[in-house]
């Protein structure tokens, strides 16, 4: 459960919004048709492949509904998340197939 | 002349954002079940879809949350997942860069990954649009695309309270994040990026909530972008 005061969650509503609105809004707005270095642009290609894979390991090797302790079912619907969605590139294809997997192995191993 | 020509754009516009109405949908239903399963009222669910408008961000920023984060290290891993959009924003100078302001700034503000996808192609497909055109084309596609995803946050909210627990929505999130990474890995580079953000994160697990998974994300970025340059010399 969410343990922040209200005032909290709103600042940082507003905060988040700013933020990447003035992120959106860069080179329409403010910067123009300026060129970006190079080694920018190339860094920026990585931002969300870097954050996103950090995020999700933990979570599926230390699930919260287990207590923390490695759960064989949730790895294995990981596992076919993932290689649907490299294979067939679609997202929505990786999810179907995350959650058939996570019912049956939950089904299977219960 | 310049007004009907602008509202034909516009439905255009609407027109092609509509494909993408069942895409979008079920991730609206999923952020706002999971933020109402948090313990997020309607007001903050429906703030984070209209006031920040970027799925991976908001599931990214609610997950933060659960795990009872510090504020900054949230703020700086939610536009961390947002900093692709400054290629988006570049992307549509050349289009739509000399429009008034305000439409600049309405385009900035729905500029997401489908509404951005789905003009650019147009663009690309229909050079000779002028850029009044192709700002009303994006605007018609975004009018679409973001009341829906707003609509369907609304309603997987009131339904995420009573959502039982055999169905293991935990698992939700960790499904959907790994489902947009898939799809991601499409050069030895990605790759290499997404194989450092994981090892850094796991040695780094023991550091305050999203402090570790920040200098991962740093790490995995200069990985990925060393990884091109290797790639780009060796082509050469």
């Amino acid at each position: 459960m969410i343990d922040y005061s209200e005032a909290q969650i709103w600042g940082l509503i507003v905060v988040l919004g700013v933020g990447t609105f003035l992120i959106r809004f860069s080179f329409l707005g403010l910067i123009g048709n300026r060129r970006l270095p190079p080694l920018v642009l190339r860094l920026l290609r990585y931002t969300p492949v870097a954050v996103l894979p950090g995020m999700v390991a933990p979570l599926v090797l230390s699930p919260a509904a287990t207590g923390g302790s490695f759960d064989p079912a949730r790895a294995l619907a990981a596992l076919a998340t993932l290689a649907i969605g490299i294979a067939f590139r679609s997202v929505l294809g990786a999810m179907a197939a995350g959650a058939a997997t996570l019912y049956a192995a939950l089904w299977l191993l219960a | 002349m310049a007004g009907s020509t602008g509202k034909t754009q516009l439905l255009r516009g609407a027109l092609a954002g509509l494909p993408f109405v069942p895409v979008v949908s079920p991730f609206a239903v999923l952020f706002g079940a999971l933020a109402a399963e948090a313990g997020l009222d309607l007001a903050a669910t429906v703030g984070f879809s209209t006031v920040v408008i970027a799925g991976a961000a908001q599931f990214a920023a609610l997950q933060l949350l659960v795990e009872g984060a510090a504020m900054g290290a949230i703020v700086a891993t939610a536009l961390a997942v947002n900093l692709r959009m400054a290629m988006y924003s570049a992307a549509l100078v050349p289009h739509v860069g000399t429009v008034p302001l305000w439409q600049r700034a309405l385009i900035a503000h729905l500029n997401f990954d489908q509404t951005f996808a789905a003009s650019v192609v147009h663009y690309e497909a229909h050079p000779a649009m002028t850029p009044r055109e192709k700002a009303a084309y994006f605007l018609g596609v975004a009018g679409v695309i973001a009341p829906c995803w707003v609509g369907f946050t609304i309603l997987g909210a009131l339904a995420g309270s009573r959502i039982p627990e055999s169905w293991a929505l935990d698992f939700a999130l960790p499904i959907t994040f790994l489902a947009m990474i898939g799809p991601m890995l499409k050069t030895p580079a990605h790759a290499a990026a997404a194989a450092v953000s994981v090892i850094v994160a796991l040695a780094l697990a023991g550091l305050p909530s999203g402090l570790g998974l920040l200098i991962a994300g740093g790490a995995a970025m200069a990985t990925g972008a060393a990884v091109e340059s290797l790639s780009e010399g060796r082509a050469a």
